[in-house]
């Protein structure tokens, strides 16, 4: 926030918003952004209320430079920390010797296990990676000491002198093979992190057509922007503030609790600036090793994570070996599934037991079939630990369903999509665990929609358009144009049994003589656009204009996780509950004035409203009698943990679609492909703000792309070969073709407003839309992605 | 050593500096100019664009010593006088912003594009963005933004263009 070197920054509490009651006296000079009430206030006339693309309210300091993210936070006298990891990803270690690395001058600390007060364990699912290695290392890359100096790069140096004695053990590298009996423990309970079972229908079903595949999936990094950071800072009571870029608040508190020994009042966590997640930041990265430092110093301590450690200090999409087996009668109809998964988790949990649900949950696609019988294992290796990024076990499993539907459609001599479209769930379908899908399922609607989208032109002349761009590999020759579809499907919120809540408080009152409300949850913005879309609830439930967005920190209750495609619903119901028994209170205002009696009392445009009579009122008129403010907790419907043995049960809250077409030109000879075209439909339910859906939808669908042609994590014996972004190559401007967007909007009636989790269904279809295209235009098998060109140009 | 330099036309020192550190880290860390962005600190990802003497630079790659001296505009120097910039402008109305992290970078390149050509076509956008990634957007927002800019800049002040 500061631009002036190292004059006094502006305070959070100087930008307009209102900072919430309880904060440590000392405030970063660069601190996390809430969103100023002034900035892109509604103009007159304009509601801004749900169904507008209003715009961002924190768009203007993000294009100012002025919007602090994680790794911009700086306090005078703050140290940086930095984390010595292990070489190895598989090694006992005998002894750590920090003291030439303590003797550097400019080091304050270097910390170990031993330092670890409270429970050294951590876990979204099992608490069962240390935060520090202490005897046992289980991945290269794991963390086993911390370091704090007045400059990074004393803090490097130093960390580069600590000494650790390690035996190297063989590791274990392929989750296959990890399952055997006598392959070695890498936990107390074995390598199994979980085994999902489905089982419907006939165990023993026939068809008249049969096809069978196997298929791998490459490890997908998040590559977020913005690297994982944040700013300890010590309370000088033995509590620490901690301001992070990160997805779920309430979540890390709990672990970082655990692990300093600290109840929750002595830990508080404040939303810094947050440059994109993806799944990549529920997991604990740097934050108990700044509290830990920060607590040890007594000074402030900043991490931030360079690229290359970046890619050791998150969890990645986990890869995956799958077996399909599809049988269909010859008139098309889908008669049974088979498919054994094998996700790889890595060293630890992470979120794998929910990704193997959602793998195997919705392994067979969103169609109709009667017999499913599906295995699908999570196991713990010595590789990179996995967990949860877009799509989270639903982008791997489509990869091999689609590829499987188009392999059935040309058994049946079918078109794709008409074979697609048979087949497709509907609502009142029901699927392979059993749940009856009570809400909108337009999956043939979706894919006709692209299916009728207009092709892109062929053949430019130039260069940039065609694959190998201006490589100048191709002037056309050799080039042949391919069209595949795609279509896949993903729950919204937690699954089977999860108490899945957000919390909102919403307080309403007279500012400088105007109502103003301001909304307070711990919901993290990430940069999807959730801060917008408070401030678009508020304004429809409550007709008032001026929204003030608190910053998003401990002091309210928990909003649950920014993943799963969940907050606008459930953060958003919270806020639109909470608006609700505000509304009830003013308008009990309004009653006990009571002149007249009032029927179909409501607020819009700053007035109380009620029908067949003028305006009863401005708000403000009911608010002299003071604030009102109240604080909601906002569950959807439960959900049911599945039948172990059969995997049946209410698993999944909501399901939300998408349908893909690519157009891809790919040249043969060289095995290089140039997506043309990708093109999208997807039902939203409603969109609270089209431009911010629009957007997501883009967004989600290039990481698709990216996952099908280029992206992923290299890993041989358990080491990263590309953790740079020269060798871990995510997609440009000149990779990502147009993108016409069908949006539609059948709503749930189950959701607030009818609204669908938007963010990860395009993540799902996209990249198997694109490897369909390219084994159209190659008639190549392509079983693995990301396809590379010697999978296209070399010996089939 | 000490590094002089005009940044964003005001005049600033940074004493102490480690010859290893980069432009970067002098504008973010010891500048209080924490606008231009880290994301990878290798030249791969146009997050820390700025204008060196009026040239677009990765201030990653630009070793500090090399500013020393010199005219250096970055996000923060954009607009003038607290109004936007049609670029910046443009990026907010086109929702080319989601996270934000790498858009100091592209309004930089995107700007100096804009002053290079006025009306480039969509090939002409892609390659001059090439180096810039952004994770979030897919880019399609960005190249609408570019367009809106180009647009209301032709339409000239106080017209919008769109
Ligand atoms: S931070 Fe300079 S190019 Fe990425
Ligand atoms: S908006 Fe997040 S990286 Fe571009």
């Amino acid at each position: 926030m500061t631009t002036s070197g190292r004059e006094p920054g502006r305070e959070p509490g100087q930008s307009g918003l209102l900072a919430p009651a309880g904060r440590a006296p000392s405030r970063p000079r660069r601190a996390p952004d809430g969103v100023p009430a002034e900035a892109d206030r509604p103009g007159a006339g304009e509601t801004a209320g749900i169904g507008t693309s209003v715009r961002r309210p924190d768009g203007r300091l993000k294009v100012t430079g002025e919007f602090a993210y994680g790794s911009d936070l700086w306090m005078d006298g703050m140290l940086w920390g930095v984390t010595l990891r292990s070489p190895h990803p598989h090694a006992r270690i005998r002894s750590v010797q920090i003291g030439e690395a303590l003797a550097t001058t400019g080091v304050h600390a270097v910390l170990t296990s031993a330092d670890v007060p409270g429970q050294n364990a951590y876990g979204l699912e099992h608490a069962d990676q240390p935060v520090l290695a202490a005897d046992l290392v289980r991945y290269a890359g794991e963390p086993v000491a911390l370091v704090a100096a007045d400059h990074p790069e004393t803090a490097r140096l130093a960390a580069s002198r600590i000494m650790v004695d390690y035996e190297v053990l063989p590791p274990v590298t392929d989750p296959v093979a990890a399952l055997a009996p006598d392959a070695p423990a890498l936990h107390p309970g074995g390598n199994l992190v979980r085994h999902l079972k489905i089982r419907k229908g006939d165990p023993e079903p026939t068809a008249d057509v049969v096809v069978a595949g196997s298929y791998q999936i490459g490890m997908q990094d998040q590559a977020f922007l913005g690297p994982e950071a944040g700013l300890a800072v010590p309370d000088g009571a033995g509590g620490v503030e901690l301001f992070v870029s990160t997805q779920w608040l309430h979540v890390d508190q709990r672990q970082i609790c655990a692990a300093l020994g600290l109840p929750a009042e002595r830990v508080r966590l404040v939303l810094a600036g947050v440059g994109g997640a993806f799944g990549g930041r529920e997991d604990l990265s740097m934050h108990v090793h700044a509290c830990l430092l920060a607590l040890h110093t007594g000074k402030p301590v900043k991490m931030v994570y360079s690229r290359e450690e970046s890619f050791f200090g998150h969890v990645h999409r986990h890869p995956v070996w799958i077996d399909y087996e599809h049988g269909a009668s010859s008139d098309g109809t889908l008669v049974y599934v088979t498919a054994t998964m094998h996700l790889d988790g890595g060293a630890y949990a992470s979120s794998t037991p929910a990704v193997v649900g959602n793998a195997g949950t919705m392994g067979a696609g969103p169609y109709v079939v009667p017999n499913v019988r599906i295995d699908a294992y999570g196991v713990y290796t010595n590789n990179p630990p996995c967990g949860a990024m877009r799509g989270f076990g639903s982008v791997q499993a489509a990869f091999g369903y689609e590829a499987q539907m188009d392999k059935l459609a040309a058994a049946l001599g079918m078109d794709p999509v008409e074979f697609r479209c048979k087949n497709a769930m509907r609502m009142g379908s029901e699927g392979p665990t059993g749940q009856v899908l009570d809400s909108p399922a337009p999956v043939a609607e979706l894919l006709r929609r692209v299916q009728r989208m207009p092709l892109p032109e062929s053949g430019s002349a130039d260069l940039r358009s065609l694959p190998g761009g201006v490589g100048n590999t191709t002037h056309g020759e050799g080039i042949v144009r391919g069209i595949g579809y795609a279509v896949g499907y993903k729950n919204v919120g937690f699954s089977e049994g999860f108490d899945d809540y957000s919390t909102a408080r919403v307080r309403l009152e007279l500012t400088g003589g105007e109502p103003v409300v301001t909304v307070h949850t711990a919901a993290a913005e990430v940069g999807q656009g959730l801060v917008t879309i408070e401030q678009q609830i508020c304004r429809t439930e409550l007709g008032v204009g001026t929204v003030v967005v608190v910053p998003k920190d401990t002091s309210v209750g928990s909003a649950g996780s920014t993943s799963a495609s969940r907050q606008t619903y459930v953060t958003g119901g919270a806020v639109k509950a909470a608006c609700e028994a505000v509304r009830e209170r003013l308008l009990a205002r309004v009653r006990e004035r009571g002149e007249r009696e009032l029927a179909g009392l409501r607020l819009a445009d700053g007035l109380v409203l009620a029908d067949g009579a003028g305006p009863v009122g401005a708000i403000g008129e009911f608010l002299d009698a003071g604030p009102i403010e109240e604080t909601v907790q906002w569950r959807h419907r439960p959900t049911q943990p599945i039948d172990p043995e059969t995997g049946q049960g209410f698993a999944h809250v909501q399901y939300a679609f998408a349908a893909h077409r690519a157009v891809v030109d790919v040249d043969t000879e060289l095995g290089l492909v140039k997506v043309v075209a990708l093109d999208c439909a997807q039902d939203v339910g409603r969109a609270l703000n089209p431009q911010a859906v629009v957007g997501q939808i883009q967004g989600g669908s290039a990481q698709g792309l990216g996952l099908a042609v280029m992206e992923e994590i290299q890993v041989r014996d358990g080491l990263i070969a590309n953790p740079s972004f020269t060798d871990y190559l995510i997609p440009t401007i000149l990779d990502v073709p147009p993108m016409r967007i069908d949006v539609l909007e059948y709503p749930d009636p189950h959701a607030p407003y009818g609204v669908r989790g938007v963010g990860e269904p395009p993540t799902i279809s996209s990249g198997p839309a694109v490897v369909a295209a390219i084994r159209a235009a190659t008639g190549r098998d392509l079983a693995r992605v990301p396809v590379r060109p010697e999978h296209i140009a070399g010996p089939a | 050593m000490r590094i002089t330099a005009t940044v964003n036309g005001t005049t600033h020192q940074a004493d102490d500096v480690w010859p290893g550190e980069s432009l970067l880290f002098v504008l973010r860390e010891r500048m209080g100019l924490p606008g231009s962005k880290n994301a990878c600190e290798q030249g791969e990802c146009g997050s820390c664009t700025v204008y060196l003497d009026g040239v677009p630079v990765c201030a990653c790659l630009v070793a500090a010593g090399q500013a020393d001296g010199r005219q250096i505009v970055t996000v923060e120097g954009l607009a003038a006088g607290g109004a936007l910039h049609p670029v910046q402008q443009a990026f907010i109305d086109a929702g080319a912003v989601q996270c934000g992290f790498c858009t100091p970078g592209l309004l930089v390149a995107a700007h100096d594009l804009l002053a290079r050509d006025p009306s480039p076509s969509e090939a002409d956008v892609r390659e001059a963005l090439a180096g810039n990634l952004c994770r979030c957007t897919g880019y399609e927002k960005i190249l609408d933004a570019v367009r809106l800019a180009a647009a209301r800049l032709a339409a000239g002040p106080g017209g919008d263009g769109a």
